[in-house]
């Protein structure tokens, strides 16, 4: 028997956002598959009201919550504050929460200061004879292991994307405030607001469809024997701009830039998938111009379909990692594939 | 303001990833098959916290780097070998296991005291980095538990900027979601840092660095305390390395004409 906490925090407009919803579809699976498992809600943010209403008919035995402008920001003292009283109050053995940045970095904490644990980047999650098993990678998405443990409080922190969201309709929600009372030193750090690039600029898009790979090989020498960088930043600008692609890049690519070499401008370490980059989700991956070493194919770990254009028919992806490649000029190839976009787009 | 800072920076080593990695059961629980014969790396998200200590420390004269690694200490020398030419720090050793299946909690509560026994630790000053995550573990979860344990307040992860105001206070970027940066302002330490990619590339090795280092590495190695790590509570079911292999279809003499098509194609499918 446990005691299962979903906990969230409201995004900026009051709502809960969908790793959060993906939380509460797993806690609620839990709670069903655990006999005599109560299923509580804990809610933290600026205002709760809405965010209550709208997960009010899942189930919970109770809607806990923590609120108040002190709660808007991400802030580690205050976001630990709210989840350590939200999880005592509620009595949890089990909480679980979806890795948003902001629980990230708070929940291990707050584990640590309930003499409990967290478990982090949790892709799977089940029940089986009273017991709790998660599912994680290690060695950047190199190797999966499945395991139980014993210590509770258990902060069972999951990727997004990685489960169904719950749904359901909203309803009246009975809220029971717990008060938090912050010490002085819970408001050293102050939120300034949130730095990015220009909308247009903007190339990191998670939610969407495709994700295209850039590679060194853009920047490399071509047939021709020269350059031809500008080129290449037009053709994958405007392949993003056609398709709202999420752009991708290796690690040689965005490195160039430290190095002084002409690069492509709105590329930053940001858009690095693999090893020390990103593994994001996205249901398709198209890669121009990557080697596709062991280390920057695990940032396509969580990508479910996969082809890849590169001049090189030994490349990394050649050896089984995806779907379909093309061996060819990828110049040519973009060039192509943005014309006939552009004549879909104008029919 | 110019503080010197006592800047502690946790960091751990990890096999080199270009290595073919194998999951082994051992009598503690998982580990890497081979994990001794493994060539090593200083975990890199550890040495980008590494390197922008050493950046900070240098613009802030007094201030002192001291790198605190928790790993079998064989492995960690052969890394020193290199990690030493780099920036001038201190080395604090605890010799234990470092594989991605031991507990990061049991992990941070050896890194805390040591930190805590740090001469001359004065937490007005202390900043503790780190890597946001292992390239082991993966986790992003030690830091926190060293902050908690020292009873420090302000917690950041993914941190790809520090920079000093003129009052003292610290501004910090943050990653977040959607490829933005959160700003932060804390009055400033004691704080605890998890490093992203940061901004500054590798530096380049420097033999005199490594000389000067290597004084103080191999006392440090040669006193690195044990230290029991374990993974307690924890009982693994599996541990597999994904075995199914696509089957790549390899189109070799198309045109670009061809092949633009069918990638249309399959996008707006
Ligand atoms: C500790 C460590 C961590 C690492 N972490 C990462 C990581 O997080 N992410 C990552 O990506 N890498 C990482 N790497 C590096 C990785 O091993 C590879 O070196 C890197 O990914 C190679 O980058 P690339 O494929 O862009 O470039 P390259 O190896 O330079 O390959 C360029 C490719 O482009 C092709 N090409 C050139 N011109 C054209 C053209 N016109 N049309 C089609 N193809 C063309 C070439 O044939 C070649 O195959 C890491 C390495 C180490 C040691």
């Amino acid at each position: 028997m446990e005691t299962i906490l979903f906990l969230a925090h409201t995004e900026t407009d009051g709502s809960l956002g969908k790793p959060a919803l993906e939380a509460l579809g797993a806690a609620k699976a839990l709670s069903d598959a655990l006999a005599g498992s109560p299923l509580v809600v804990g809610l933290f943010g600026a205002d709760v009201q809405s965010a209550a209403a709208a997960v009010a008919t899942c189930g919970a035995t109770k809607i806990l919550a923590v609120a108040g402008a002190d709660f808007a920001a991400s802030r580690y003292a205050t976001d630990a504050a709210a989840a350590e009283a939200l999880a005592k109050t509620a009595g949890a053995t089990l909480v679980i929460a979806a890795g948003t940045s902001r629980l990230l970095r708070c929940l291990p904490g707050v584990a640590a200061r309930l003499g409990g644990r967290a478990n982090t980047h949790v892709t799977g999650l089940a029940a089986g004879e009273g017991k709790v098993t998660v599912n994680r990678w290690y060695y950047r998405q190199r190797m999966e292991g499945a395991f139980t443990r014993v210590q509770r409080p258990w902060f069972i922190v999951l990727d997004p994307g990685s489960q169904p969201a719950w749904q359901g309709a909203p309803g009246h929600a009975t809220v029971e405030t717990v008060a938090v009372t912050l010490p002085d030193s819970a408001k050293r750090t102050t939120v300034a607001g949130f730095r990015e690039p220009a909308a247009d600029a903007q190339t990191i898009r998670p939610d969407a469809a495709l994700l295209f790979v850039a590679g060194a090989g853009w920047t490399k020498k071509q047939a021709d024997g020269q350059t031809h960088v500008p080129d290449a930043e037009k053709l994958i600008r405007e392949f993003l701009q056609l398709t709202r692609a999420s752009l991708g890049s290796s690690k040689s690519l965005v490195d160039l830039g430290g190095e002084g070499q002409a690069v492509l401008s709105f590329l930053s370490h940001l858009n690095q998938i693999g090893q020390t980059g990103a593994t994001p989700r996205h249901p398709r991956g198209l890669s121009a111009c990557c080697h596709g070493e062991e280390p920057h194919t695990v940032g396509w770990r969580f990508v479910n379909e996969r082809r890849a254009i590169s001049l090189d028919p030994n490349c990394g992806w050649a050896r089984g990692k995806a779907d379909v490649l093309y061996v060819a000029d990828a110049f040519a190839v973009m060039a192509k594939v943005n014309e006939l976009l552009k004549s879909a787009a104008g029919a | 303001m110019s503080l010197a800072y006592q800047i502690v920076v946790c960091g751990s080593i990890v096999p080199d990833p270009l290595q073919t990695l194998e999951p082994v059961t051992g009598p503690a629980g998982p580990a890497l098959k081979n994990e001794m014969m493994l060539p090593a790396w200083l975990d890199p998200w550890a040495a980008h916290a590494l390197f922008e200590g050493a950046h900070l420390a240098k613009a802030h004269p007094g201030s002192k780097l001291t790198l605190v690694s928790l790993s079998p200490k064989a492995k960690l020398q052969q890394v020193m070998m290199t990690v030493a030419q780099k920036v001038p720090f201190e080395l604090v050793a605890l010799d234990g296991p470092a594989n991605g299946f031991t507990d990061s909690a049991e992990t941070a509560a050896a890194l805390a005291d040591a930190i805590q026994s740090l001469a001359g630790r004065d937490p007005a000053r202390l900043l503790v980095f780190g890597g946001w995550e292992s390239a082991s573990r993966g986790a992003g979860t030690t830091l926190q538990v060293i902050a908690e344990r020292l009873g420090i307040a302000d917690v950041f992860l993914g941190v790809d900027s520090l920079k000093v105001a003129g009052d003292g206070s610290l501004e910090i970027l943050e990653r977040v979601e959607g490829g933005k940066h959160q700003v932060s302002r804390c009055a400033g330490p004691p704080a605890v840092l998890g490093w992203a990619t940061g901004s500054l590339p590798e530096p380049k090795n420097n033999p005199q660095v490594g000389m000067l280092n290597m004084r103080g590495v191999m006392p440090a190695l040669q006193k690195a305390k044990p230290v029991k790590i374990a993974a307690e509570g924890m009982a693994f079911a599996s541990v597999n390395v994904p075995k199914q292999l696509r089957e790549t279809r390899i189109v070799k003499d198309a045109s670009p004409e061809q092949i633009a098509a069918e990638i249309v194609q399959w996008i707006k499918s």
